[in-house]
């Protein structure tokens, strides 16, 4: 047992019991407090990938930004616990099911694929944020343009469907 | 017994380090409250705290002692978890920020290990991002603090505080986009080290810094900074005139404790930052080849601990008139040492213009806390939205053209 | 080192369990919050490939699923606002108007 299989089991296990607590958890407040924990996991994840300018980003982003406007709007709507009805219990069966089929299907293919999955990464090597960002102004300055433009449209989305109604 | 103590010796090392670093931060924040409140005071033209231990140093112990025995109550209808996580969540954040710090260029040698002066290891490749992610989480503690207080004045002052806190974060991470242009990458180090290079005119030291080369990128750092950490003139959701304090309203003893030690260490970290970004960290104002300047801090220390030793002989209580001499002569034993080893003396060089950069920060954000009247509300976020974030966009875009113009080619 | 399909199955279950968080959860807010679980997995995945083929592509990729996840945020929380102000409900189930 290596020290970095022993830190994968550690955030691995992390991440798992935080969504499993978002899915248990009855309160909103507490589900988003388990997502920024399942978050944090997973940039732990990516730094024992050696993707470290993603996991910064992931935290920036993710943790910083996204998770705060889910707890605002949690906060300013005041939302109570909520009920589960018999249609959602009803619901609940064969969700579980076709949960556990997609990842059940999703872990046989690996286990059946080539070696190549298989095998641990040989290459350890940290991708330079150097080489990432001449990759996104280069060969994907495009995409790049475009998302801008998309947040763009979604930043004045977002402020139109907020505002107060003029009555 | 050895042979496990050699196999982890990086580890002890570092878990030394950590509670070391912990204690002396601790401390500092405690200290930090009384040199605020000092300095306001002057500022106020009244004397501060001066009965408790003389000249009111032993304030803080006293202000210690009364957090721990205060009463704790936890009030009902709070939602218990979340209400016992906030200043738990602002003081891990706050604490772990100083991790990242380098404080000295040079390692020492102990048992064979190179002990690097800060707890990060000195190739962190993504040094101030790492920062700027624990900023980016430090907005629940406030946030979460505030809404599971179940109360009117917290749920209104931390919702203020954290959407404050959320509009100068982005104006903080673009405004040092420019410094990180100019260094190229975002080691604390190399960004360090990058300002040793000569600077204005060609001329060496000072000249070097980035402050020359980037006065707009730290102005906006420094206001969007004091905005960051909920200090004055950006204080309003912690206000008492306002909001009964704001998001803290319901918290008492320990767990205020906790905001208010949170509070001051992001405050440190801050000046921290600022001296390393832009005011050259660890280098000396004065040029490499002037060696004459490496006996200033003898120079400072030696007659400031004489005047201590002077005016405690002189003092009115004698517990004082025991004390503050024998601080004095820690002081000039200290600059004496410092005089007659040159190798100690070398090392101390980068830490001591560190942290006199750092006290100097510290003492701008209490002299303007003394200082300037509070920002409103309004005002405050039509500050952050309308002027600073686009003067530092500006800012970066300026900072890219310069050095795509006059940069190495 | 960590093989690569120790990341894949991780990635998978966190699929799975974002899945079915957003078939048996009912509010609203919790409802997105198991969308963003499951991009979160696929980012895992991403990385985790990057990592195996030595190329920083899958990091490239996942910025901007960062910034799609962020920019649809923005516009479902406005529109989950919309809704809760007009129903006064966070419950998905009263969301029915359009029923036959």
């Amino acid at each position: 047992m290596t020290p970095q299989l022993a830190v994968f089991f550690v955030l691995a296990a992390l991440a798992v019991a935080g969504a499993i607590n978002l899915i248990l958890q009855k309160h909103p407040i507490h589900s988003a407090l388990s997502l920024i924990v399942v978050m944090v996991a997973l940039a732990g994840l990516y730094l024992l990938l050696g993707a470290e300018f993603v996991a910064a980003v992931q935290i920036i982003v993710y943790g910083g930004a996204i998770m705060v406007l889910f707890v605002f709007v949690i906060m300013l709507l005041n939302a109570g616990v909520e009920e589960h009805t018999s249609l959602s219990k009803l619901a609940g069966g064969p969700g579980l099911l076709l949960a556990v089929a997609l990842a059940g299907f999703i872990a046989a293919t690996v286990a059946r694929s080539s070696d190549s999955v298989q095998a641990a990464a040989q290459n350890g090597t940290l991708a330079p944020t150097r080489d990432i960002s001449s990759m996104i102004f280069k060969e994907f300055v495009y995409p790049f343009e475009l998302t801008s433009f998309l947040v763009l449209v979604a930043i004045l989305g977002a402020a139109v469907l907020a505002q107060r109604e003029k009555s | 017994m050895n042979s496990i103590l050699s196999a982890n010796a990086g580890l002890i090392i570092m878990v030394v380090k950590t509670v070391l670093l912990l204690f002396i931060v601790l401390t500092v924040n405690a200290y930090l409250t009384w040199f605020e409140r000092k300095v306001v005071a002057r500022i106020q033209s009244r004397w501060g705290p001066y009965r408790v231990g003389p000249h009111g140093l032993l304030q803080p112990l006293a202000d210690g002692v009364k957090f721990l025995f205060k009463e704790d109550p936890t009030p009902a209808g709070v939602d218990k978890f979340v209400y016992h996580l906030a200043p738990l969540l602002a003081l891990t954040l706050a604490m772990t920020s100083i991790a990242i710090i380098p404080f000295g260029p040079n390692p020492i040698r102990i048992l064979g290990h190179d002990v690097y002066l800060g707890i990060a290891s000195p190739n962190l490749n993504i040094g101030i991002l790492a920062l700027f992610a624990i900023t980016a989480l430090g907005v629940y503690g406030v946030a979460l603090a505030g809404w599971s207080s179940n109360s009117k004045y917290p749920l209104m002052g931390g919702l203020r505080s954290s959407a404050q806190m959320i509009s100068y974060e982005l104006s903080l991470t673009m405004s040092v986009v420019g410094v990180l242009l100019l260094a190229g990458t975002f080691n604390l180090r190399d960004i360090i080290n990058a300002q040793a290079a000569p600077g204005v005119f060609g001329w060496h030291g000072i000249f070097g810094w980035n402050i020359w080369r980037q006065i707009v990128g730290f102005f906006c750092f420094f206001v969007a900074a004091i905005a960051e950490t909920n200090r004055a003139p950006f204080d309003l959701p912690e206000a008492e005139q306002e909001l009964v304090a704001g998001f803290n309203t319901e918290y008492a003893s320990f767990k205020f404790a906790m905001f208010f030690i949170a509070e001051y260490t992001s405050m440190i970290t801050i000046s921290c930052l600022c001296s390393i970004m832009f005011f050259g960290g660890w280098l000396s104002p004065f040029p490499d080849s002037w060696t004459f300047t490496h006996y200033l801090p003898s120079l400072i220390l030696i007659p400031f601990g004489l005047w201590v030793i002077w005016d405690g002989i002189r003092y009115e209580t004698i517990f004082g008139r025991i004390v503050l001499p024998g601080i004095g002569t820690v002081m000039v034993a200290l600059g004496a040492v410092l005089v007659l080893f040159p190798a100690v003396n070398e090392f101390i060089q980068g830490p001591f213009w560190l942290l006199s950069k750092i006290l100097f920060f510290l003492f701008f954000y209490v002299w303007m806390r003394g200082t300037l009247p509070r920002f409103r509300y309004d005002q405050l976020m039509a500050f952050g939205w309308k002027l600073l974030l686009p003067l530092s966009i500006v800012n970066v875009i300026g900072t890219s053209f310069a050095i795509l113009q006059w940069g190495p080619k | 080192m960590v093989p690569t399909s120790y990341y894949i199955i991780l990635s998978a279950v966190l699929f799975g369990l974002g899945v079915f968080a957003f078939i048996f959860k009912r509010n609203i807010i919790t409802m997105f919050m198991s969308i963003e679980l499951m991009l979160n997995a696929v980012n895992l995945a991403f990385v985790a490939f990057s990592q195996a083929l030595g190329k920083p592509d899958g990091q490239v990729f996942v910025l901007f699923v960062v910034v799609v996840a962020a920019a649809e945020a923005a516009v479902g929380l406005g529109i989950i606002i919309l809704i809760a102000r007009n129903r006064q409900s966070l419950n998905v189930e009263r969301v029915d108007l359009l029923k036959l």
